[in-house]
């Protein structure tokens, strides 16, 4: 068991966690009022909640959650004025694996997510918010509970904030194991007292028809904090961090077969993916090479060491040419990954090196959305694990000749036809994997069980 | 007057049609002649969208730089599709939406959700009660394959499970479409079904000690598109495809729910709801549904019989109906009573008010059955056809009021002889021995009872599926029985019992078809002028102006 | 089923939360409850469901949904490991054996799902689970509400000893 204090990567740019494994820091509002917190707030009180909604489009912030839809777009839906009340929820059901980041922040900084929180709700007019944490986060949901008395003692929340006039509640809502609650209506239908079933788009999109069919914003951790610092520094001021379309910066969180794997921040496309590896998380391990990332969480489709990539780059004299590059040279941004064919999600990265069997790592994965299928449509429910049984079959010696092409048949027939993003997340794993390392699976077949994740132990 | 409804023009696999606002893209594929399979939508209950199968393309006009739809050569709309299929059950058309049905996508969509929904289905078809109207079964003709690819072992999940008195459930069927949980919680509102687990291992259940026991239970079982839920009556009884179906309606209370027999060799197998939304949506009660085994009990009477020394004796058609025609000439007026059944049919209730006029007698009535009405199906009034019988003046507005003053006459012995119609007597209180001090008691029934053992002449009756004719519900629809399965032994039809009483009384009168009789009522009743049986229809006929809070006829005992 | 008054307090505070639904309240409640009896029994699905005005079947459909609701008793100790594939990665399936060993919980087959396994004296009851969220620090396990990271083999006889 390491507690270890992590310091920042000279590279780094820590803005949502300034203050994050800070020497001195704690996490009670004293601390943080002393570093000058909910000073952003009173700011934002002089400003009209439309002012804020444009800042934040000026700025260019997209979802840290995983899909990377623009925030201030996302807040646009919100018609000022409405009938129905507004509420906002903040996503922090961190579920996807590779993705640890919402962690440090509930549990170091919890006022800067609360503060990012008043602001948000400010600024489309919620009165009631909620923070729908996972279940497996109690510490987590203790600590935000007190840091919302604080707040609340402190005038933050409550009647007529700081004078403003304006009322906000804000309570936190635990979830209990349920991957499926990370997906915005599925988290809606959760809070609503029903099973986490994600509704159907159209009609129920939530901004329109969210949590008891009245407008809703639903923003994940990251996305909320950087609201504070967007109202600080102005949009755009905000946007020039980063790349076009891809501002601001971005919580990486590194696992896997990497010497220093943790969380570091950095701004979005400031460096490659071989510069992730080998300059921030000390390379790989001894002996080893690298043979596989999966850039943005697990469901993110895998990226072969192997592979070359066509990418459109900016060249010198400002024009875009399309160049092709190796793994390593891709850079961390929403638009690269994208463009080489996977996403940056949810800023997860997961590293193999070339002891890994990837019959293996797809299984493990396999077994994940298989048990966090919500089995509410047809595809998801019953692709999800007949794809885990194959992969596991082929795992344990039983894998036959056609496998792999069922493998890809099955996740072809999940992808796209499904209720929610889930259909996708379980099915891009197999999609990938066996396009990029097929040999591997074909080689399964009528071979002996393998066990474990390593092809040489 | 409302206004008139707005057309929305939709493309539906390259051929644009109108439809009216508010119609459903399946429906309006269906309206133009293209039906999309699916199995959780149900156009009775809400859309959840699950089950996949009625993926379709779906496309919305092109918009220029204007906003305003691009138009094609043809002058219509140009389509911009959406890459990802879209399903069609849940959305609402819109103008100038474009919808491909059988596209290659469309088809390999379908072929890919029959593939899921079977991998996990035990092929137990052979011993399935749903084999044969399964939806299951059926897109597979279209959309499956001969072989299975799953080399796996399926999902084990509990299976006979009594979810109530009168539902079975197979969990391994069920393909977790979550019809029946809707129908519970939308329609019969008894909240009692739901899915536990998640994934791939979700199963239906109800709560432990909750059971699913509502009166409206079996409709689910109707609405299951698989083998999952079951009839309890109708479990392994007979396969669906030897059924012999017959449209008729329930004759359990006055809301005559459509109904379809199912017979096979005069044997009566179920009955299940038909659909009808001037009178019962799609459902019916679970009572009305399994009031029919009495139509195939061993003890229903068969011969026509005779009071003699000895006891009743089996004797042909025409020598009782000369016994009963001979007693009822021995007393006119008022020492003669008919008690009639509001169960009865039109046409034979209005033969026999020729038979109580040609008697004479002001004693005639119908007996009333009164129960709880519920808030959906189900009427307070269980006759199911009390109307008919207060539009033939066989009763008064308060049907069974004359019944006190006709029982105290035959206890005193004022009144000698009745003709009892499907009615036993006891049932309005009178004794064994009240009945044994009438000279003449002519009976037409079905089963045994006091009444008929204590008959100086019996007639032996058709049951409802036995028989055509007609009768008016509640809400004064007149609506059409139909002749599903053939009496017993030499039962006869009902009507013509009565007409054979009748001339007994007054000779010849020119009836020889129930269609005859009709004719009368039609050319006399002003509410029914100009109709026939076959103007009726399956679906009826509205006599009169259906008011927003139609209520049970008012009712004495 | 006794529902202590300060427990019951709490659930009408935590009711409160949700002035729109009190249906909202279904998740929240059923923690507070499993926190104070360990478990959910089918008695304390009905109290839950005619608290809020719901039919008990609504309240079975959140029990048998989400993992960390249990309707029987785990041990003394719950202990969850992560099963997802950074943890696994990092020997989280060997830590798991590890602590069945240790524990002597037989594991003899902790299928896909399965409950949670307990050990013969009910001290410690053990759980393969999904991602907990720290993928960087693997293998990660949790101890009752306590969460430790980078987990070796040779720690869990100690960690164990923490928890009698």
């Amino acid at each position: 068991m390491v507690s270890t204090i992590r310091t920042p990567h000279p590279r780094e740019k820590r803005i949502i966690f300034k203050n994050i494994d800070r020497p001195g820091w704690t996490n009670d509002i004293g601390c943080y009022l002393h570093d000058g917190g909910y000073e952003e707030l009173k700011k934002a009180f002089t400003m009209k909640p439309g002012q804020i909604v444009n800042e934040v489009k000026l700025s260019g912030l997209r979802g840290r959650g995983g899909a990377g839809f623009p925030c201030g777009v996302k807040w646009g839906f919100i018609r000022p004025g409405g009938t129905k009340p507004v509420y906002l929820i903040c996503n922090a059901d961190e579920s996807e694996p590779g993705t640890f980041k919402d962690r440090y922040i509930i549990h170091q900084d919890p006022h800067q997510l609360i503060e990012g929180m008043i602001i948000s709700c400010y600024a489309v007019n919620a009165q009631l918010a909620y923070i729908y944490i996972r279940g497996e986060f109690p510490e987590g949901a203790k600590i935000l509970e007190r840091a919302l008395a604080e707040a609340k003692e402190h005038g933050f929340l409550g009647k007529n904030i700081l004078g403003s006039g304006f009322d906000l509640e804000i309570y936190v809502f635990r979830g209990a194991g349920a991957y499926i609650c990370g997906e915005e209506t599925g988290l809606i239908e959760s809070m609503e007292g029903k099973r986490p079933y994600p509704r159907i788009k159209p009609p129920y999109f939530p901004a329109a028809l969210g949590l008891y069919l009245c407008p809703t914003i639903v923003n994940n951790v990251e996305t909320l904090c950087n609201v504070k610092h967007i109202v600080r520094i102005g949009g755009a001021e905000y946007a020039k961090m980063g790349k076009p379309n891809n501002t601001g910066t971005r919580l990486l969180c590194v696992s896997g077969d990497v010497q220093k794997p943790g969380y570091y921040e950095f701004e979005v496309g400031a460096i490659t993916i071989g510069e992730l590896i080998n300059d921030i998380c000390g390379g790989m391990k001894p002996g080893r090479t690298l043979k596989a990332v999966i850039p943005g969480g697990s469901s993110a489709k895998v990226m072969s060491a192997k592979d070359r990539y066509k990418l459109k780059t900016k060249q010198p004299d400002g024009t875009m040419a399309e160049t092709e590059m190796g793994l390593e040279d891709i850079p961390i941004d929403f638009d690269s990954l994208a463009a080489a064919g996977s996403m940056a999600g949810s800023g997860g990265v997961i590293v193999m090196d070339d002891s890994r069997d990837m019959v293996w790592a797809l299984n493990n994965i396999n077994e994940f959305y298989a048990h966090e299928s919500c089995g509410q449509c047809t595809p998801c429910r019953e692709g999800s694990l007949w794809m885990k049984k194959i992969t596991g079959r082929m795992l344990h010696g039983g894998g036959v000749e056609q496998d792999t092409d069922t493998l890809k048949s099955v996740a072809d027939n999940i992808a796209g036809r499904t209720i929610c993003a889930f259909g996708e997340a379980c099915a891009w794993p197999t999609q990938s994997f066996v396009a990029k390392f097929r040999d591997e699976f074909m080689g399964t077949a009528h071979k002996k069980g393998n066990g474990n994740g390593s092809t040489n132990s | 007057m409302s206004a008139p409804t707005e057309l929305l023009n939709v493309q539906i696999d390259g051929v644009w049609y109108q439809f009216k606002k508010g119609t459903r893209v399946i429906e309006a594929c269906a309206q133009a002649g293209k039906f999309i399979p699916h199995y959780c939508y149900h156009p009775k209950l809400s859309s959840p969208g699950n089950c996949r199968m009625c993926l379709i393309e779906m496309g919305m006009p092109k918009t220029g730089p204007d906003r305003k739809p691009e138009l094609g050569a043809d002058g219509k709309p140009v389509i911009s599709w959406i890459p990802r299929p879209q399903i069609s059950c849940a959305q609402d058309i819109t103008e100038g939406m474009g919808v491909r049905t059988d596209s290659s996508l469309v088809r390999e969509c379908r072929h890919g959700v029959m593939e899921f929904l079977l991998i996990n289905h035990p092929l137990d078809c052979p011993i399935c009660d749903q084999a044969g109207e399964c939806h299951l079964q059926e897109y597979s003709v279209e959309y499956g394959t001969a072989g299975s690819r799953f080399l796996e072992e399926k999902v084990k999940k509990p299976k006979r499970v009594e979810l109530g008195p009168r539902v079975t459930l197979d969990d391994e069927r069920c393909i977790l479409c979550s019809r029946c949980i809707r129908f519970m919680k939308e329609i019969a509102h008894d909240d009692v079904l739901g899915f536990a687990s998640r994934g791939s291992h979700t199963y239906l259940t109800a709560h432990p000690g909750k059971r699913l026991d509502s009166n409206y239970s079996l409709n689910t079982v109707d609405i299951c598109p698989v083998g999952a839920l079951t009839s309890t009556d109708f479990r392994f009884k007979m396969r669906v495809w030897f059924l012999k179906e017959t449209k008729s309606i329930c004759t359990s209370c006055a809301t005559g729910c459509n109904t379809i027999v199912g017979s096979r060799e005069n044997v009566i197998y179920r009955q299940t709801p038909r659909e009808n939304d001037a009178v019962n949506s799609a459902w019916m009660c679970d009572y009305g549904r399994l009031n029919i085994h009495y139509v195939n009990s061993p003890d229903r009477l068969k011969f026509p019989q005779v009071r003699e020394a000895q006891g009743l004796a089996n004797v042909s058609w025409k020598t009782a109906l000369a016994k009963a025609g001979e007693e009822l000439k021995q007393f006119q007026r008022n020492s003669v009573a008919v008690v009639a059944s509001a169960k009865m049919t039109n046409e034979e209730l209005w033969l026999t008010k020729k038979l109580i006029d040609s008697l004479g007698t002001v004693y005639h009535d119908v007996v009333p059955r009164a129960g709880q009405a519920d808030q959906l199906l189900m009427s307070a009034d269980r006759n199911p056809n009390t109307l008919g019988a207060q539009l033939f003046g066989i009763t008064s507005e308060y049907p069974g009021s004359k019944l006190r003053e006709m029982t105290e006459k035959i206890a005193s012995g004022e009144i000698r002889a009745v003709v009892a119609l499907g009615e036993d007597l006891t049932q309005i209180g009178l004794a064994e021995s009240d009945l044994k001090k009438l000279t003449a008691l002519i009976v037409v029934g079905i089963l045994p009872n006091e009444t008929t053992r204590n008959a100086s002449v019996l007639l032996p009756a058709c049951a409802f599926s036995e028989k055509r004719g007609t009768m008016i519900n509640i809400k004064g629809r007149l609506q059409r029985l139909n002749h599903a399965t053939l009496a017993p032994g030499e039962a006869r039809d009902d009507w013509e019992i009565i007409r054979d009483l009748l001339q007994q009384l007054t000779g010849s009168n020119g009836i020889y078809l129930i269609d005859d009789v009709f004719k009368e009522i039609a050319e006399t009743i002003p509410e029914m002028t100009g109709l026939s049986f076959g103007r009726i229809g399956d679906h009826g006929v509205q006599l009169v102006e259906e008011s927003e809070d139609a209520q049970p006829v008012a009712m004495t005992v | 089923m006794e529902i202590p008054a300060e427990l019951e307090a709490r659930i009408d505070q935590e009711i409160t939360h949700f002035p729109i639904s009190k249906r909202s309240a279904a998740l929240p409640l059923l923690h507070l409850i499993q926190e104070h009896f360990g478990y959910l029994e089918d008695e304390a699905i009905e109290w839950i469901a005619q608290k809020l005005g719901l039919q008990p079947i609504n309240i079975l459909e959140l029990v048998t949904f989400y993992p960390m609701l249990r309707r029987e008793p785990a041990g003394k100790h719950h202990i969850r490991v992560c099963r997802t594939l950074s943890c696994a990665m990092a020997g989280s399936y060997e830590l798991l054996d590890t602590f069945c060993k240790h524990a002597r919980i037989d594991r003899q087959h902790n299928g896909h799902g399965a409950h949670s396994l307990k050990s013969e004296d009910g001290k410690y009851s053990i759980e393969f689970v999904e991602c907990l969220a720290s993928c960087g620090f693997g293998p990660v396990c949790m101890i009752d509400d306590d969460f430790y990271e980078s987990v070796t083999q040779e720690e869990v006889p100690q960690l164990l000893e923490k928890y009698q």
